[in-house]
């Protein structure tokens, strides 16, 4: 029995054959109807639906003082992440929490192959929860493959519109918590039940809404095989101690029927007894007993369905499991399997991660909660004002990254007797931000006339929160001219 | 232009979209049965990379080629609706000059509102409303700065707005008439009417006296008698004369440079001096709110 109703792979190339033969490249995919699982692996995937999804939908509803805590608000091209706002600027963090991602994939791969797919990959989770639905509704894989060979009928009209009804519901509700990271999802929520949506809150809500039902429903293994570029270079992460989904062939083989009443020769049969469970399960449709293949996502299922067939053998557990090549290879027992996960290329990449992990938090500690930016002002180079002096414009931009209205002091260093003049500022030399609001300050900086010679000199402008007390401090030039 | 016109590019732009189309129909009909060998007997074609890499002979899933095949008719239509083929202008009639039109129709129509209250209220008014400020700052900066300078305090050849030295006048209707309609500022060559190099001398000392800057007294007694030929325009006194934008030179304040020399410069060769219209860039209320920022700030009763 196979996964697939019917087998589209050319396996009919048992025979070695030297004659071309034409082949369609073009192939139709067959329905995976993934069989139930209950056991260890399935238990600790359902803990990591039910974290992931807690956060996400979770999230957008959590209050941060008069906001909400996680909002990218894209139109004001600010980033409010609980008590820290992001400008476009910092785009940087982004580059950091990207490298940490994938630094992370590359180490919990070579530590235990595809565990990002088999448990957290949003792919795998929504297919999780729609099968979820799916059993509920139209029942296990052998009632639904009779359900859909079955001719149209009321009730299968019934159990399929259900199935969609709640998929398409599932899926709303996910599209319209992805918007609500990006538009306050309380006046979303609103906005919905008074139909007062914007287009592009309501395309967002479909287009999302669309690809959670299409891809988790409909599409399934497909994205996995075909389109997921993770999938295919998380194999260059692997080595001879990864710990990978494994059939231990030299226990299970020669397979056959087994039957518990009968007496088996236990010399001549191996412990697999070929009941196809572990394909039957397989959300990819694959046969884990061919080995490591390029479509398994290390979902473990094969090897919880696995145990719970050896128990009832009467067998040890473990035929399908969690192990590596150079375990099954060289018959080492667990410990010393274990051991080997402390190699160098994991030692590495932790290293490696921990030290972008400890950067980027240091970092955010450190961040001033402002930032200048200093713009020479082009079209006039110099000129000379009142009293003798010289003058050169510049524009500050300051941009206050907290969430109250902020004092900033001014001045410049670099040139004797260097005078900081503002229209804007007050006595104090001081200006006033609003709250996570960038502003433009024209500041003149002037000397006496005469007083330096010539050409271009370094300048420091330090801009001093009045209320914290942190300076930031940009570097520009004050021209002489000839 | 004249590159974008000629009969090339339609005929380049059509081998362009339709060969590429064609290209991609004829590529998916080509690769769509292939001859596969398999020595080996496991599906795979034989051959080994890296000792054992092997490729398989696995067929591509046939959604995706559908949406190879969408994406051809999608072009289809994409041909008619928009420019891709010759100089057909498409079904849709668009062009970037259209849609660049509607945004900022669309842009318009969202700030009209604030832009008719600020339009019913005076420009001192106007001049003290924050919300008006900004924007008018924001105008300021993006438009007047790169002459004016950011602090508006300008600079040689370029007015100071910020002090209460006006040119061709500093109430509201005179600003908003500079902003619309620019100014273009005309001083002829005055040497010859002065008469000989000493002459023009004498009248730059006298025109130092009048805003007691450093000058030579004796040159300035000689050079009064001359000036009337510049008293025309700057005035017996010459303190200027708004209405024909002659600035005044008895208050020290030198939009084309100060001194001798600079004054000098300015009786042998004229100045011809201009300000670019803003009316064509500008709606009236967006005027209104830039007379208002740069009447505040020399208005500014904080200072």
């Amino acid at each position: 029995m196979s996964s697939t109703k019917n087998s589209n792979v050319a396996n009919g190339a048992s025979n070695a054959t030297n004659e071309a033969m034409i082949i369609n490249l073009y192939a139709a995919a067959d329905k995976i109807y993934p069989r139930s699982t209950f056991g260890l692996f399935t238990k600790w995937r359902w803990v990591m639906i039910w974290l992931t999804q807690l956060v996400f939908y979770g999230i957008p509803w959590l209050e941060w003082g008069q906001r909400q805590a996680l909002l990218f608000d894209l139109e004001a091209r600010r980033f409010y992440i609980f008590n820290l706002v992001l400008y476009p600027q910092d785009l940087i963090y982004l580059t950091g929490i990207l490298i940490i991602s994938a630094l992370s994939l590359f180490l919990f791969t070579a530590i235990a192959g595809r565990l990002w797919c088999g448990y957290t990959c949003p792919q795998t989770v929504y297919t999780e929860i729609f099968l979820w639905i799916e059993a509920k509704i139209e029942g296990d894989r052998a009632a639904r493959m009779k359900l859909d060979d079955a001719p149209m009928s009321v009730k299968k009209l019934l159990k399929k519109g259900g199935k969609h009804f709640a998929w398409i519901a599932f899926a709303l509700w996910t599209g319209f918590t992805f918007v609500g990271y990006f538009s306050p999802i309380r006046d979303l929520g609103s906005a919905v039940v008074n139909l007062g949506l914007g287009p592009w809150e309501t395309f967002w809500i479909g287009f999302y809404g669309f690809a959670t039902y299409g891809n988790a429903g409909f599409m399934r293994e497909q994205v996995c095989k075909y389109m997921c570029p993770y999938a295919r270079f998380q194999s260059a992460m692997f080595d001879d101690d990864t710990l990978i989904v494994t059939y231990d062939e030299k226990r299970g083989e020669p397979r056959g029927k087994a039957s518990l009443k009968a007496d088996m020769d236990k010399s001549k049969q191996g412990a697999c007894i070929d009941c196809s469970l572990c394909v039957q399960v397989c959300p990819t449709g694959i046969d884990i007993r061919k080995g490591l293949q390029y479509e398994c996502i290390g979902c473990g299922a094969c090897a919880d369905v696995c145990d719970t067939v050896m128990d009832k053998m009467g067998y040890e557990r473990g035929l399908v499991k969690y192990s590596t090549q150079h375990a099954m290879n060289m018959g080492w027992d667990r410990s010393q399997m274990l051991r080997r996960i402390l190699r160098p290329r994991v030692l590495i990449y932790t290293a490696i991660l921990g030290a972008i992990v400890v950067a980027l938090f240091t970092s955010l500690l450190m961040r001033d909660s402002f930032r200048v930016d200093v713009v020479r002002d082009r079209g006039v180079m110099a000129r000379l004002a009142d009293g003798g002096m010289l003058e050169n414009v510049y524009r500050l931009q300051i941009m206050n990254a907290t969430e109250t209205m902020q004092r900033y002091e001014l001045s410049a260093s670099g040139i004797d007797k260097l005078k900081v003049e503002s229209d804007v500022a007050d006595v104090n030399k001081a200006v006033t931000v609003n709250s996570a609001e960038s502003r433009w300050i024209p500041v003149r900086l002037q000397i006496p006339d005469g007083s330096v010679k010539s050409g271009s000199h370094p300048v420091e402008f330090k801009v001093r929160a009045v209320e914290s007390n942190e300076l930031v401090t940009e570097k520009s030039v004050f021209l002489v001219p000839r | 232009m004249s590159d974008f016109t000629s009969s090339f590019w339609p005929i380049f732009i059509t081998v362009i979209s339709v060969g590429g189309v064609i290209g991609c129909a004829l590529l998916l009909w080509l690769t769509s049965k292939i001859k596969a060998t398999s020595p080996n007997g496991d599906n795979t074609n034989g051959h080994v990379w890296d000792e054992t890499l092997r490729e398989m002979n696995n067929p591509l899933p046939r959604w995706w080629v559908w949406m190879f095949i969408i994406t051809i008719v999608f072009s289809l239509f994409y041909f008619a609706a928009y420019p891709a083929i010759g100089s057909y202008a498409g079904k849709l009639g668009w062009t970037q000059v259209k849609q660049y039109e509607q945004e900022m129709e669309a842009a318009n129509k969202t700030i009209a509102p604030l832009y008719a209250k600020f339009a019913a209220m005076p420009v001192e008014e106007l001049a003290t409303n924050p919300e008006a400020k900004a924007i008018g700052e924001r105008i300021f900066m993006n438009n007047c700065a790169q002459c004016h300078g950011s602090d508006a305090h300008g600079s040689r050849g370029f007015p100071n707005l910020a002090d209460k030295d006006w040119i061709y006048g500093g109430d509201p209707a005179k600003i908003a008439e500079t902003l619309t309609n620019g100014r273009v500022g005309m001083m002829p060559p005055m040497a010859a009417a002065v008469g000989t190099e000493d002459d023009v001398k004498n009248v730059a000392h006298y025109v130092l006296s009048l805003s007691n800057s450093d000058h030579d007294a004796t040159r300035a007694v000689a050079g009064k008698e001359k000036f009337a030929v510049c008293a025309a325009c700057h005035g017996a006194d010459g303190t200027g004369n708004q209405s024909m934008g002659a600035p005044n030179l008895a208050d020290n304040i030198w939009l084309h440079g100060a001194g001798e020399e600079a004054i000098i410069k300015r009786i042998n060769e004229g100045k011809v001096n201009q300000m670019p219209a803003q009316g064509t860039k500008f709606s009236p209320e967006q005027i209104h709110v830039l007379t208002a920022y740069v009447w505040g700030l020399s208005n500014n009763e904080a200072k």
